[in-house]
């Protein structure tokens, strides 16, 4: 499968101060593909996405994007990098002080010299295909969520990027949105040939999109595959995850004493 | 309990030089680059009219009234003397090298200052920093670099602007109400005001204030830590960092212009 990966992690590992988040993971993302990374809620899967995108350092291995290791890029290096990557963050991170237009012309002007008539007819493009161009006038206050993630994702599709990154797309949203969104990813990784990321805890919604999967826990990955060898994967971290119980190898208990002692201590 | 409190110490004067160093790093990654005219100047031009002609009324209003108040108490002070003549340069020379400066820094402080920390900090906290910079735009060359520019060129204007409407309260209370002479007035303020001296130490407090200000307030936005709590303590530092900066530079820059 290496062959054709798009993004590679080798042997990293990661941590902030004293907490290490990821130790010795390796995973590859296939081109062409919608790769799924899912895993419960605080064990770093946002910040997986930042050491891609080269916001994050690790302190050890490499992180490959299309032949190049992000972690050894120079500053400048890194940001035309980033020309052919683009992220969908959890708020949508839409500029509040700009028109849902003027959000998605924003790279479009910022890196290419193009006259206005073609930046807006391309703008009128990307918003028509995530069903906005009506609310091309419209401010970010004045979009819902499902609205403003949709926007945000007509803005990371501007440039058409060679992978995309969408940090947790479905966290929050109704049913109606949740179905337009899984829609649209596919879609438009089918569409334009892109290479896509979703991070999500969303068990049902991710394994209907992904093509290949991957779960973490424990600052590891603990286990991968496609959707149907994942169904039938035996391993109980995997099962807990996938079945959604509450205790099993990941414990409902943050790290503590025992409660016979800490209550007899409260009681003495 | 002593090697407590000497650790403490320690550690305390290790953030300080650590944020320091973060500061300095921010604001040489903003500027260190030769500007896009064509980008960064409608950029520049709307940051002026945030932080600069936004601020106008503050100034206009608080300088009329800290010349009529110098006025009135100069005043009531020179004419027990006899010396009510001395009002026009008194008046001045108290604007032009120590009030108009640093009251100018002070307001901006109160009123631009903490709002470049509170947009940035924002920013930070919805995350649009962050997704500009996946964009391969940096926002220190995008956002932090132009309101440091227009930070700086606006408050020495602001601080001119005060000194002549407060020099011009001080006329309104001192000559057309006390009834000290005006060609008096004016022509001893002439004789005792001098350009060197007087105003071009008056422009330079200003322009060093103005970097410090600025400065502060854009660092304290962009180093926040980005929750409700992080942004109100971030916006809360600005103004007494800044506000403390200008009092404490503002002597020692006395010191070094008028000290002999």
């Amino acid at each position: 499968m290496s062959d054709n990966a798009y993004v590679e992690v080798k042997n990293m590992t990661f941590s902030r101060g004293e907490r290490v988040i990821y130790e010795d993971i390796s995973l590859s993302i296939p081109k062409g593909k919608v790769v799924a990374v899912m895993g419960p809620s605080g064990i770093g899967k946002t910040t997986l996405l930042r050491l891609i995108a080269g916001q994050l350092k690790p302190e050890k291995g490499q992180i490959i994007v299309d032949g190049e290791n992000i972690p050894a890029l120079s500053r400048n290096g890194l940001y035309e990098a980033r020309k052919k990557m683009s992220m969908l963050f959890q708020s949508g991170a839409l500029f509040s002080e700009m028109s849902v237009f003027d959000n998605v012309a924003f790279p479009i002007r910022e890196h290419c010299k193009l006259p206005e008539d073609i930046v807006r007819s391309m703008v009128l493009m990307k918003l028509n295909s995530v069903g906005l161009r009506g609310a091309a006038n419209l401010m970010p206050s004045e979009l819902s969520g499902g609205m403003a993630r949709r926007a945000a994702l007509a803005r990371s599709i501007a440039l058409d990027p060679d992978l995309i990154m969408y940090d947790e797309p479905f966290a929050g949203q109704d049913p109606i949105s949740m179905g337009v969104l899984i829609r649209l990813i596919r879609s438009l990784n089918d569409a334009l040939g892109l290479t896509s990321i979703v991070v999500s805890h969303d068990v049902n919604e991710a394994l209907s999109i992904a093509d290949y999967v991957y779960i973490m826990a424990n600052k590891k990955i603990v286990g991968h595959g496609t959707p149907a060898q994942l169904a039938k994967d035996d391993s109980p971290l995997v099962h807990q995850f996938m079945a959604g119980e509450a205790d099993g190898p990941v414990p409902f208990h943050f790290p503590s004493q025992p409660i016979e002692e800490e209550l007899a201590e409260v009681l003495k | 309990m002593i090697l407590d409190g000497l650790a403490g110490i320690g550690r305390q004067g290790l953030n300080f030089f650590a944020t320091m160093g973060r500061a300095g790093i921010m604001l040489f990654n903003a500027l260190w680059a030769l500007p896009n005219i064509k980008k960064s100047w409608p950029l520049l031009l709307r940051q002026l009219y945030v932080v600069g002609v936004q601020s106008f009324a503050i100034i206009v209003v608080s300088g009329l009234f800290i010349g009529m108040v110098l006025g009135l108490q100069g005043y009531t002070i020179l004419v027990g003397y006899g010396a009510e003549n001395s009002l026009g340069p008194m008046v001045a020379l108290s604007l032009l090298r120590e009030l108009g400066p640093v009251v100018t820094a002070l307001l901006f402080a109160g009123r631009a200052g903490s709002a470049l920390t509170a947009e940035i900090g924002l920013m930070k906290a919805t995350e649009q920093l962050s997704s500009m910079e996946l964009m391969a735009v940096d926002p220190l060359r995008r956002v932090i670099a132009p309101r440091f520019w227009a930070g700086f060129l606006s408050m020495p204007l602001l601080a001119f602007l005060f000194s002549a409407i407060g020099i011009w309260g001080g006329y309104l209370v001192g000559v057309e109400w006390l009834g000290v002479d005006q060609g008096n007035f004016w022509g001893v303020m002439q004789a005792a005001v001098d350009l060197n001296r007087d105003i071009l130490n008056g422009f330079i407090k200003s322009l060093v204030f103005a970097v410090v200000v600025t400065w502060i307030a854009i660092f304290r936005g962009y180093d926040c830590v980005p929750t409700s709590e992080g942004i109100s303590q971030a916006t809360t530092q600005t103004v007494v960092h800044a506000s403390l900066a200008v009092l404490g530079l503002d002597f020692v820059l006395t010191a070094l212009m008028f000290g002999e």
